[in-house]
Parts: structure tokens; sequence; C-alpha cells
């Protein structure tokens, strides 16, 4: 749980601010929650590179005195893929939102979590493009009104947690902006997971989602994260019962993609 | 002398000039270059990946840049269409790396094994908004190893994306070649501290100073983003492009019968062999004919296209696209010869004989005004 009065400025370029976000918008929350992972991790922040992709959430390198690279949309994992190549030594994490990683970028998504690079990928699900101006994300629930459904979505969401699953991704975590306490501790061990680590982190959209559909302020759409979710040590015999599965799905070591190729090399070099 | 395929005169000419990382996506006729690089970086520890698309391939392939490894992507038509994105990324960010784009017909899926030089505006333009370009080609075997060296060279020394355009038959034609150690550009690291990524030309990779910021947004010296202040970017582009313009080092060419040319022929890559042909043929005839072969096509060399011209009577273009290059040849030479354009896009390469004849008609056309 963040401590109540810590410090965290060491960890953010307060020259940048203000940020862009709007008032409250959960990405403040995921923001100041890696600030706080940050400070358990005790990185030097030298040798962090925090990679964006393009939207609200692709902005939080900025707000960080780490290494940063704002990249374009959608393809935030392959730039982190050649640089973490060419230096593993060095700690990735990208933040991205739901339409840069489950739609532009929905083929470097499922290829990192394919590959099992060393890389921390924090997807900000709002479930609407948010940056320009409240479409529908791939994300966007059936029904939900957005300004390119105003009738509703007749698309059914992409589950981020189900496809890192499938495609192999060797830790899988959702958690909310709710869930606030806990998010720090998940972003934590997605660092320290040797391999490519999801925490997918629901946020709240008050301009756009919460207006559209009516769900109140920031504050209302927090609890409505709470409805719409579930720990999954609190999911009984009856199940989900609709709701999203929070925690940790999937913790798994298996060959690491720049270890892998290290060896490659190792063993390239003793053959001539 | 070693029998070897263009495709791997160039893997081995990035290797010669220090290329560490290499990231691609299978297509033809290019992907011998990134079958070779998956065979020579790893024994010199550098990196190899096949990545899922081209525009994942140029990412990564930025990515390596900024960890500080000289880099380089392979791909044609298709992929190089993909690839415009971060190809105005790359810019944008002034990121040493170099993409070859082996030239194949087109639109579209277009003629997949078969030569073309279709893609020469596209190298230059292809990417939204105005950016410095430097764009190469070459005709054989031996120039395509010199002149990938010379791609990685230019890139670090302005900090750009190079584009090395060959195509499907320089691609996969053997020639017996030596392949000479040649000089290499090393990335200039920050003299002092307090680095500014965007102030200059040096270098310093994320992980060896103090943080900083990259982004293709608009921004200052020091990297943060200036997404409203105009001015500023437009500064940033004018000199950016200046410094290139402006270089004695980018222009590449070589002549042929320059000297007492009559008859000037502009071409380049493989089609600067047959136009060197129609050079032998017609100066057999007593025609004083003299080519222009352009290495450099990018940034394109107007006082040297418009000091020739005044010297000859007539210029013909020959390229295998419907009219690409000759755009800017017919503004350097404004009035002073007329310029006459010998294109096709049917994957053929024109003969020298083809050449010839289209010299000999502008020829007549004079004769017969005299």
């Amino acid at each position: 749980m963040p401590r109540v009065g810590e410090d965290l400025r060491q960890y953010l370029r307060i020259e940048a601010m203000p940020h862009v976000w709007c008032p409250g918008c959960g990405h403040g929350q995921v923001a100041r929650a890696l600030a706080t992972a940050l400070d358990r991790l005790a990185l030097p922040l030298d040798q962090l590179v925090l990679v964006g992709g393009i939207g609200c959430s692709g902005r939080t390198p900025f707000y960080f005195n780490a290494n940063a690279m704002h990249t374009t949309h959608g393809r935030a994992l392959a730039f982190a893929t050649g640089l973490k190549l060419t230096r593993p030594e060095l700690t990735l994490i990208t933040t991205m939102g739901d339409g840069d990683t489950a739609a532009i970028g929905g083929n470097h998504f499922i290829h990192a979590c394919r590959r099992n690079i060393d890389l921390t990928a924090i997807v900000y699900n709002n479930g609407i493009y948010g940056m320009t101006g409240g479409q529908q994300a791939p994300t966007t629930p059936r029904g939900a009104r957005t300004v390119t459904t105003p009738l509703g979505s007749l698309e059914p969401a992409f589950d981020i947690v189900q496809l890192a699953l499938a495609a192999g991704a060797t830790f899988v975590a959702r958690s909310t902006t709710f869930d606030f306490d806990e998010l720090p501790s998940l972003i934590v061990d997605a660092v320290r997971h040797p391999g490519f680590a999801v925490v997918e982190v629901l946020t709240q959209c008050p301009t756009y989602y919460g207006r559209l559909n009516a769900l109140g302020d920031a504050v209302a759409m927090l609890d409505y994260e709470r409805d719409l979710t579930l720990p999954q040590e609190a999911i009984t015999k009856e199940g989900l019962a609709g709701k999203r599965p929070l925690g940790v799905f999937r913790r798994e070591v298996a060959p690491e993609y720049t270890a892998q190729y290290a060896e490659l090399c190792a063993r390239q070099a003793e053959r001539s | 002398m070693k029998l070897i395929q263009g495709n791997e005169a160039c893997a081995l000419g990035a290797m010669q000039a220090g290329c560490r990382f290499f990231a691609g996506y299978p297509i033809t006729p290019a992907t011998e270059i990134m079958e070779w690089m998956a065979r020579l970086l790893p024994p010199e520890r550098g990196v190899f990946i096949q990545m899922e698309d081209e525009i994942a391939a140029l990412a990564a392939v930025i990515g390596a840049s900024w960890g500080g490894a000289k880099a380089m992507t392979a791909t044609s038509g298709p992929g190089f269409s993909l690839m415009q994105e971060n190809l105005g990324y790359a810019a944008m960010t002034e990121t040493p790396c170099v993409i070859v784009d082996s030239q194949r017909g087109g639109p579209s899926t277009g003629l997949p094994t078969l030569p073309a030089q279709g893609d020469v505006m596209q190298a230059r333009w292809g990417s939204h908004g105005d950016r410095a370009a430097i764009v190469l080609t070459a005709s054989t075997v031996r120039d395509v190893y010199e002149v990938t060296v010379a791609a990685f060279n230019l890139s670090e020394t302005y900090r750009l994306p190079v584009v090395l355009l060959l195509d499907a038959m320089l691609s996969h034609m053997r020639e017996n070649v030596e392949l000479p150690s040649l000089p290499v550009v090393s990335r200039r690291p920050p003299a002092g501290p307090g680095f500014q990524p965007f102030a200059g030309t040096e270098f310093q990779a994320f992980g060896d100073g103090a943080p900083f910021v990259v982004t293709g947004l608009a921004h200052a010296a020091s990297g943060r983003p200036r997404a409203s202040d105009g001015p500023n970017l437009d500064r940033m582009l004018r000199r950016s492009i200046a410094r290139v313009e402006t270089a004695d080092d980018v222009i590449r060419y070589r002549g042929i019968g320059l000297e007492d040319a009559e008859h000037l022929i502009i071409a380049y890559g493989i089609t600067a062999r047959s136009a060197a042909g129609a050079v032998q043929l017609l100066r057999r005839e007593g025609v004083r004919a003299g080519l222009l072969e352009l290495q450099t096509l990018w940034p394109f060399p107007e006082r040297l296209v418009r000091v020739l011209a005044e010297q000859v009577e007539d210029v013909v273009v020959a390229e295998l696209n419907l009219g690409q290059l000759v755009l800017p040849v017919r503004a350097a030479v404004g009035g002073a010869a007329p310029v006459r354009h010998l294109g096709r896009a049917d994957g053929m390469l024109f003969s020298p004989e083809e050449i010839a004849a289209a010299v000999r008609t502008t020829e007549d056309r004079e004769v017969a005004r005299a």
C-alpha cells in the first residue's frame, strides 16, 4: 500500500507538469502506482526506459525522471524489443492504452507475448479512445456508447488478459484504479518477472466514457470498476457472474528471449 | 575475389560498416540480406531478429539504434510502404539507421520477382511531413558493398535514416568482386555532460548517461515535447534539411565520356549498366554520348545536372518507372537542353540498344531541325 505522504518527487519530471490528463482521469493513479513501484524496486533511473505508445497513456514516460521513448501508435513494444535486445541490462516498461495495445498494436502485442522477451507492458484500459475524443475501442463493451457508436457498440470487447494468456505471456495480471493499494506490488512483481509481463489496469475516463454512458464522476466510476470486477479469491462456485476477474493469472518462468539469444551467440563464438 | 550475389554484398557491407543489429520480415527479392545477417551477426555478438511485420522491423531498428547499435533493415516495395510511418519517426528523432529497399514491380504486390525503380519518389517523399533525406543506389555487386558502407557512414554523420535502393536484378545477380576494408564513421559521443539529444549530431545511447527524452512529437533540443510550437519545428526541419543539402560528402556519382559529350544520358542503379552499354554503342558510331550515373538520388544533385546539361545538346533520362527521377532532372535542367524520358514498368530492363535508339532519335530531331 502506498505510504501516506511518501515523497515520490524524485521519480517525477516535475518540470514536465502539468500533465495532459483530464481531472478525474485514472491515468494519474496508474502513474502514481508506477512511481511507488519504482521506489520499491530501487532501480537506477538512468538504467530505466519508459516506452510510450500514442494516446493519453503513452504520455506517461514524459512525467518520469527516467529515459523516455515516446514512439508511434501501437508500436511501443516493437521499439522496446529492439532496444532490449541491444541493451538487455536496461529495464524497460511500456505504457500503452487499450486501443494502442489491442487495435493498431495488436500484432506487436501478441508477438511480444509469444517471444517472452523481458519487458513489462502496462496496459491502461479505459474502454475508449480518450485523446481523440471518445471513439469506440476494441475494449469497448458491447452496447456501450461512444462518439462513433452513438447508439451503442455492436462489437464484443477484447479481453486483454485472455489475449495475453493465449499468446503466451508468462506473467499476466489485471487490476483496477479502484484497487489502487495493490497496483504497485503487481507492477513490482511484473518488472521483477524474468520474461514478458502484462499488467492490465482498468482505469476510468470520466470525460468521455463516463459522460457518454451516464456513469457519473470519477468517484462513481471507481465504484463502477469495483462492481464490474471480482478479485480471484472472491470467485465462488457460481463463477464470475459476468464480472471480470482480478489478480495474477499466470506467473511462469520460461526461456527468456534475450537470455536465449546471448547463449546462442556464445555457442556461435565457441564454434568459430 | 569472391563470386557473390548483390544481397550478400549488401550484408557484407553492413557488417564491414559496423552494423550490429538487424530486424526484418521476409520479402522477395530482399530476403537473402536478412538470411545473411542471421548468419553473420551472432558470431560478432550482434543481434538478429525476425519481426512480425515491416512496421515492427523498422521500429526495432530505431529502438536498437537508441541502444547504441548501428542498425539496419531490408525490404522490398510492399514492406517499404509499411515502413513509411517509422521512417518519419526516425527522421523526426534524428535516428541513424539504414533501410534497404530492393525494388520490384509495383504498385501493390505487383511483380514480386522482377526489377523496377518505382520507389524513387517514395524514398524521398513517402512519409508525411517534410524531412531531410539521403537516398543512395548502386549498379554493380561491388558498388552494393561500397554504397552500403557509405549508407551507414552518412547515417552516422548526419544522424538520419538513409535509404539504399537496390532492385530485384541487382539483388540476385552474381559478380566476382573484391571486398576491401573501407573507412567507417563511428558514432560521436557527447563531449561533456548534459547531453542534449537534438542539439547537433552527437549521440548518446539510453543507459550511457543522464536520462533523456525521445519523441516523434515536435520537441526542443532536450528532447522534451513542444507539440504546439510550430516555429521551433520549422526551424529544426530547415536545419536538418540544409545540413544534408549543403554537404560536400553526400553526392556520389560516376561519369563515362562526360568530357566531350554532346548527348547526356542520366541513369542510376541497374539501368546505368544498360546506359553504359549504350554509350559504347553510340561512340562506336561516332555519336558523342556520355553517361551520368547517379549513386545519390536524394538530395538531388541539381547543380551537377545543370552544369552538365549546359554542355550538351540533349538529355535522356532512362529509368525503370513511368517518370520519377526525370522530374527533378527537368527542374534542374530548366531550359538548358531538351530532356527526354525513357521509362518502363513491365519488369524488364532496357537493353543498351534501346537507350542508344532513344539518343539517336533525339539526335535525328536535332539534324532535322538543322
